[in-house]
């Protein structure tokens, strides 16, 4: 969005400045109810993903050992499916594919979107055309139907194709407003003296353009973290992902698959799809806290006690 | 008028690179037409008679792929898009798609203006009232809904609105199928109670970033210095909130309007499944889940079509309403 742009310090003392900027941001976000909401959450996932075995007994959630169709009790808190396996458990064991596709797909689709967008502003001339161009059709091309479309021809279920497919198609925006952002600090003086003393290109971009564009960079990472949530969860609930892997999205199409709504099970639809809500809301949540931190004019006002 | 020229250009551009996706993705990719058309006919049918049926939309593989290449274009662009071969065998791709498309236009269509122009105006009002009630709740609320996956949505209404209300509202296809279609009343209220759940699942779930970004052109908006004249002028507070304010903020949003129609797709095609609804994207799902090639290209043809259009549509609005683009060409 218009992020307010920061002017970067000297870069004599690079380590003690970003150090400092760190401190500030992490005390920008403990002040941030938004932001802080969105960290516990997500941090609970982490836990949960990292170890499954704190949170649910049965480790094998594949195999039919119970009942099936058991409503919620003590010893299954969610109820079992109709074959029989522990539905909390499911989930439990189901965070760590979910979260590792939004990370690894995020990270990848902003180091992308970095790569493309800062080059296209910093090379300009016609490496920005053709690269601000390339941008704009993948902007447009509707990408869940494409990669609907690709996972189809490519052989249900394989994690890597889904990963693959979710950072071609997830760059284009973060990388449209990295190359604005670039383009309005191209003249900045501090860009200007880099160049007089004689710095090669690559180390401009690296030590001194992207260390001011970071808010923006981790709030691009957010956002396509939460892009690949929801099409993962999507392209995984219309059946096209790996039918035996452990996930939400997985569960959901069983659930879907055998009328859990209808047929007196709606726990079994309804918490992976939470999940699903929750962790795309944590990165929701800590993308608009980032917002407002860097754009000062968004923040909540505080002469009214507000929230 | 440049700035319009310029943009058409673009838009060929990206038809183009979509078209050449199309065609390129089913020849490099693993899975040939012609097994998924044996599979599906059980080997009843001739091989020739499975030839010419592939032929018939393009698939020619002994052709020289330039030749193909250029033909594929050539019938995308004239409307020859050939025959299905999934569940509806044979049958030509420009009826299925015929008989499918009102459906979408007018269930996403609605309500993604709609959602639209209430996003924007809550946007407004927050924005406005900065600090009051309304603008401390609003994003927390709209960045909460903005996030919830579409399906999930459409789960839960159906479980409270269908299953729990012994189904007061229905939760499957487009119209109570039992009635003939007609342009009588029982037809017609059939049809508006079959549009409410998908309708609203689709409302909730994308309302929220229109809301969001629109407070943000608002408060932006708000603190120039056209603004501070207004009221210096002494103009009611009303038509500086409207006529001042609003007309300018709303221009981003405008664009980002025509950017995000790509997600309403992705979302109508996950409520149209869930739904049962018998639009595009749903036929999008029995296209894929049936390898069901030529509907497929189509498909996605027309998507991408969807969103130049409204991409289009949008920049000949901007152009209109703001003086800048039109001088910048």
């Amino acid at each position: 969005m218009t992020g307010l742009l920061i002017q970067a310090p000297a870069p004599t003392e690079a380590t003690s400045i970003a150090a400092r900027r760190g401190r500030r941001l992490w005390t920008a976000l403990r002040r941030s109810p938004k932001a802080t909401v969105g960290l516990a959450i997500f941090a609970l996932f982490c836990l949960m993903a990292v170890v499954p075995q704190l949170f649910a007994k049965e480790s094998d959630t594949v195999a039919l050992t119970f009942q099936p169709e058991v409503p919620p009790s003590g010893a299954h808190w969610l109820g079992t499916t109709n074959l029989g396996q522990d539905i909390y458990a499911q989930l439990i064991y189901g965070t760590r594919q979910s979260l590792l596709i939004a990370v690894v797909a995020g990270l990848f689709a902003t180091v992308l979107s970095v790569i493309i967008g800062v080059s296209a502003a910093y090379l300009g001339g016609l490496a920005d055309e053709v690269l601000s161009m390339l941008t704009n059709v993948f902007l447009i091309i509707p990408t869940f139907p494409l990669i609907i479309i690709l996972s189809a021809y490519a052989g249900k279920g394989n994690l890597t194709v889904v990963l693959v497919v979710l950072i071609v198609t997830g760059w284009s925006y973060g990388a449209n407003q990295l190359r604005a952002q670039a383009l309005s600090l191209r003249n900045r003086d501090f860009l200007e003296s880099a160049r007089v003393r004689g710095e090669r290109r690559s180390y401009v971009i690296v030590f001194e353009v992207l260390p001011t564009m970071t808010s923006l960079i981790v709030a691009n990472f957010l956002g396509a973290a939460l892009y690949s949530v929801l099409t993962a969860a999507g392209l995984q609930f219309l059946g096209l992902g790996d039918p035996n892997s452990a996930s939400w999205g997985t569960m959901l199409h069983q659930s879907q698959a055998n009328l859990a709504l209808q047929t007196g099970m709606p726990l079994w639809s309804l918490a992976p799809g939470l999940c699903v809500a929750l962790l795309g809301v944590s990165f929701a949540l800590l993308n608009y806290a980032f917002d407002e931190i860097s754009n000062p004019a968004l923040r909540p006002v505080r002469r009214r006690r507000a929230r | 008028m440049r700035y319009l020229l310029r943009r058409s250009g673009f838009f060929v551009l990206t038809l183009w690179a979509a078209l050449t996706l199309n065609f390129f993705i089913p020849r490099f990719m693993p899975g040939s037409p012609l097994q998924a058309l044996r599979d599906r006919t059980h080997n009843k049918l001739s091989p020739q008679a499975l030839q010419e049926m592939l032929t018939s939309f393009g698939f020619k593989p002994n052709q020289n792929i330039f030749v193909q290449y250029v033909t594929y274009l050539g019938d995308m662009l004239t409307g020859h898009w050939g025959v299905s071969i999934g569940l509806t065998l044979g049958e030509p791709v420009s009826k299925i798609v015929n008989q499918a498309l009102p459906w979408t236009l007018g269930l996403v269509g609605v309500t993604t203006i709609l959602a639209f122009l209430a996003g924007s105006f809550v946007g407004i009002v927050a924005g406005w009232r900065r600090g009051s009630t309304v603008d401390s709740v609003v994003p927390s609320v709209f960045v909460v809904t903005s996030a919830l996956p579409y399906f999930w949505v459409a789960l839960l209404l159906i479980l409270v609105f269908s299953v729990w209300t012994n189904g007061a509202l229905p939760s499957d296809f487009n119209y109570d199928n039992t009635l003939q279609p007609a342009l009588d009343w029982t037809f017609i209220s059939s049809v508006l109670t079959h549009a409410i759940l998908p309708g609203l699942t689709i409302l909730i779930t994308s309302i929220g970033g229109w809301v969001l970004t629109m407070r943000n052109n608002m408060i932006t908006t708000v603190a120039e210095d056209y603004i501070r004249m207004a009221r210096a002028k002494g103009l009611p507070n009303r038509k500086i909130m409207y006529g001042y304010a609003a007309r300018n903020a709303f221009l981003p949003n405008l664009s980002g309007f025509a950017m995000s129609i790509g997600f309403v797709i992705a979302g109508a095609i996950l409520v149209e499944y869930v739904f049962n609804y018998p639009g595009l994207g749903y036929l999008l799902y029995n296209a894929v889940s049936n390898t069901d090639y030529p509907l497929m290209q189509v498909l996605f043809m027309l998507f991408t079509v969807a969103v130049l259009v409204a991409v289009f549509v949008c920049d000949i609005a901007i152009a209109w309403l703001d003086p800048r683009a039109r001088a910048k060409g």
